[in-house]
């Protein structure tokens, strides 16, 4: 006797009984606002050791970064799956565009395009922690000060760390030497991943370039004011506030293949010769990446 | 084995009242003896039960003869002044810090009966600048030295500790850095500070803060006190506030204001019996510190039992909130049921403007019946 099967002759009937998600109506939003403000009000969110604001982060400064990400810079992210769904990992990224527009897009990106949403934790210069309101929103969006303690302790309770070993030579280098890495700092990031056994992801950032085109340095401003350089664009400070607008510059940023540093062992960090050598091996790789991406990319501005 | 005879500094003031009423209470202890330099309350002299009380000022040599003659084997320093208010004045503030227990080292160092000390430090001792680590171990030092004020006076009295210990290897002697204390009974600096209706901050700071509940540091202290552990600890709470936080939780207001005005609203608040800003509580509400107390609960042996949102919430029943965290709930909750309504209305507007317009979209359960 033939066995009865049921056989589905429309298998994507099953999927079209559930409606697609669907973007919540306009008086959800303004309650989830309403619900909002009313924690901001009462205190009742929760921030860690670090400063870090998961309910400002999620529901504002993202917010106002998202139109920037998608639509000014059209960012688009390569090799996510790349970066670990879980667990520390240490992200090492070319830093340029005189602001550090490209750490911020960056976190969009690992947030965004990530299918685990990934809190992108940043280590900041000392400088942005010495300015009033810049530092404590930089505490609130993720980030703390670059130093060897800090970082360790993030990796060690599985965050994905991000560090930009440049710093000012990266951000703040004229626009002719754009997408030619500087010296990576003195290897500190590849200590501490090597402390604590995390891969290094090395990443590559094509578009912050093009965004304050530095044609000049006012070094006699910039030392008046106390910072590293003093920008001068083609339109900042000749146009005033209008040339605070960023180029909308086509963006891609792109993960590599993670670089696995567990199996040299935490004493490994006390041998300079493979701290270097590691070192070097991330920015060759950033660089190469980088090449690439140009290649890909048809305009500066498509 | 626990100790014997126990000398306490600081007994008029509430953590060292409520830890010799503490250690009164604990029938393995011969004698409790309390020294400070004005006499404690009534209520307090209640609690304090069978401890002695000794009028001394630590500056003195006479609290040589009392160490010796009682032959007391466990000294806990308490009295170590945290603001200038306090003390009378700064001057005074130093001399009874630095001074008070420098002559009390030296009478302990004379003191063969002494077998362990017992120093109440504070974290001030990190220091509060843009440029620390994010979290301090015991074996992290300041970025930036204390350059004076309270923070500065610890760790002069820290450093004269560490040179008692080396001359005299065989007192057994506990370090406990403590974060901010805070809850319904203490007077801390903080607590004072979180009192005022309208709180006065730095614009564009917010400090992390990491609290103690005056329970856990009584707690802290008495292990100190009846244990075996030497070495430096930090103790605080698990987790950390935002000030911003804080004061939101407690229902103040929060006054921002440029860091230059705020040195002469400080004098203003003191002139009315508020807190004081000191250049040094300023940097540290600007940065706040945070400690990591792994070693108090491994090594230690103690885990707080209130965690700072908790130690912060207890202190909360005993100020009244000026903006009720209830009527915030309750305007919240009201305005969103107006906008409930405004959108269920806009939604059956839509629905039977649609439903004239155009014809029911088909459901998707049926399409295969239509197709076959």
């Amino acid at each position: 006797m033939p066995e009865a099967r049921v056989i589905r002759l429309r298998p994507d009937d099953e999927q079209s009984h559930v409606p697609p998600p669907s973007d919540p109506s306009w008086d959800e939003q303004v309650a989830g606002g309403l619900e909002f403000l009313r924690r901001r009000v009462t205190g009742e969110y929760e921030t860690d050791e670090f400063g870090f604001d998961p309910d400002l982060t999620d529901h504002v400064l993202l917010p106002l970064l998202r139109p920037l990400f998608s639509r000014w810079f059209r960012v688009e992210t390569h090799g996510v799956e790349n970066v670990p769904s879980t667990g520390g990992a240490l992200v090492v990224a070319n830093h340029s565009g005189t602001v550090p527009v490209d750490a911020l897009m960056a976190t969009v990106a690992l947030h965004d395009d990530h299918p685990a949403q990934r809190r992108f934790r940043l280590l900041g210069a000392d400088l942005v922690f010495d300015l009033p309101a810049v530092g404590s929103l930089a505490r609130k969006f993720g980030a703390t000060l670059a130093c060897s303690e800090d970082a360790e302790r993030l990796l060690c309770g599985g965050e994905l760390v991000g560090v930009f070993p440049e710093g000012f030579k990266g951000i703040g280098k004229p626009f002719r030497d754009r997408y030619t890495l500087q010296r990576f700092g003195r290897g500190g990031f590849v200590t501490a991943a090597l402390r604590t056994g995390k891969p290094i992801i090395p990443c590559a950032i094509v578009g912050a370039e093009e965004i304050y085109p530095m044609i000049g340095n006012a070094r006699t401003v910039a030392r008046l004011l106390g910072l590293p350089y003093f920008p001068v664009t083609p339109t900042f400070p000749a146009l005033g506030p209008l040339g605070l607008v960023p180029l909308p510059s086509k963006w891609l940023i792109a993960f590599g293949e993670p670089i696995e540093t567990a199996s040299y062992g935490p004493a490994a960090a006390e041998d300079p010769m493979l701290v270097f050598n590691l070192t070097d091996q991330v920015r060759e790789t950033i660089q190469q990446s980088i090449y690439q991406l140009l290649l890909q990319r048809s305009s500066v501005f498509s | 084995m626990p100790p014997a005879v126990v000398l306490v500094t600081g007994v008029s003031r509430w953590l060292g009242g409520a830890l010799a009423a503490e250690l009164a209470r604990d029938p393995a202890i011969d004698r409790v003896i309390g020294v400070d330099t004005v006499p404690p309350s009534a209520e307090l002299l209640r609690r304090l039960g069978r401890t002695e009380f000794v009028r001394a000022d630590i500056r003195n040599p006479l609290i040589g003869k009392v160490i010796s003659t009682a032959a007391v084997d466990t000294v806990v320093h308490m009295n170590i002044s945290s603001t200038p208010a306090g003390a009378g004045g700064r001057g005074a503030m130093k001399e009874l810090n630095v001074i008070g227990t420098m002559q009390l080292l030296a009478a302990c160092q004379r003191a063969p009966s002494v077998r362990r000390l017992v120093l109440k430090s504070t974290s001030a001792v990190y220091g509060a600048s843009p440029r620390d680590p994010a979290v301090f171990t015991e074996a992290m030092q300041a970025r930036r030295v204390p350059s004076g004020g309270f923070a500065k006076d610890s760790l002069d009295i820290e450093g004269y500790v560490r040179a008692f210990s080396r001359r005299r290897p065989d007192v057994g002697v506990a370090v406990l850095r403590f974060t901010n204390f805070i809850g319904p009974r203490i007077d801390s600096v903080l607590s004072g500070f979180l009192r005022m209706p309208v709180v006065p901050t730095a614009l564009g700071y917010d400090a992390r803060v990491q609290l103690l509940h005056e329970d856990d540091a009584l707690g802290v202290l008495t292990r100190a006190t009846t244990g075996e552990f030497t070495g430096t600890v930090n103790a605080g709470g698990e987790g950390t506030l935002l000030l911003s936080q804080v004061i939101r939780r407690l229902g103040r207001l929060q006054l921002p204001v440029p860091s230059p005005a705020l040195g002469s609203l400080g004098r203003l608040t003191r002139r009315f019996g508020y807190v004081d800003y000191s250049p040094e509580q300023m940097r540290f509400l600007n940065f706040g510190r945070v400690v990591d107390t792994t070693v108090l609960r491994t090594e230690f042996g103690y885990t707080p039992r209130y965690s700072t949102a908790e130690a912060l919430a207890d202190y909360a029943h005993t100020v009244p909130p000026v903006v009720p965290p209830d009527l915030v709930g309750d305007v919240a909750a009201r305005a969103q049921g107006l906008v409930a309504r405004a959108g269920s209305v806009a939604s059956t507007v839509g629905t039977t403007v649609h439903g004239r317009l155009r014809p029911a979209p088909a459901s998707p359960g049926l399409r295969a019946v239509r197709d076959a």
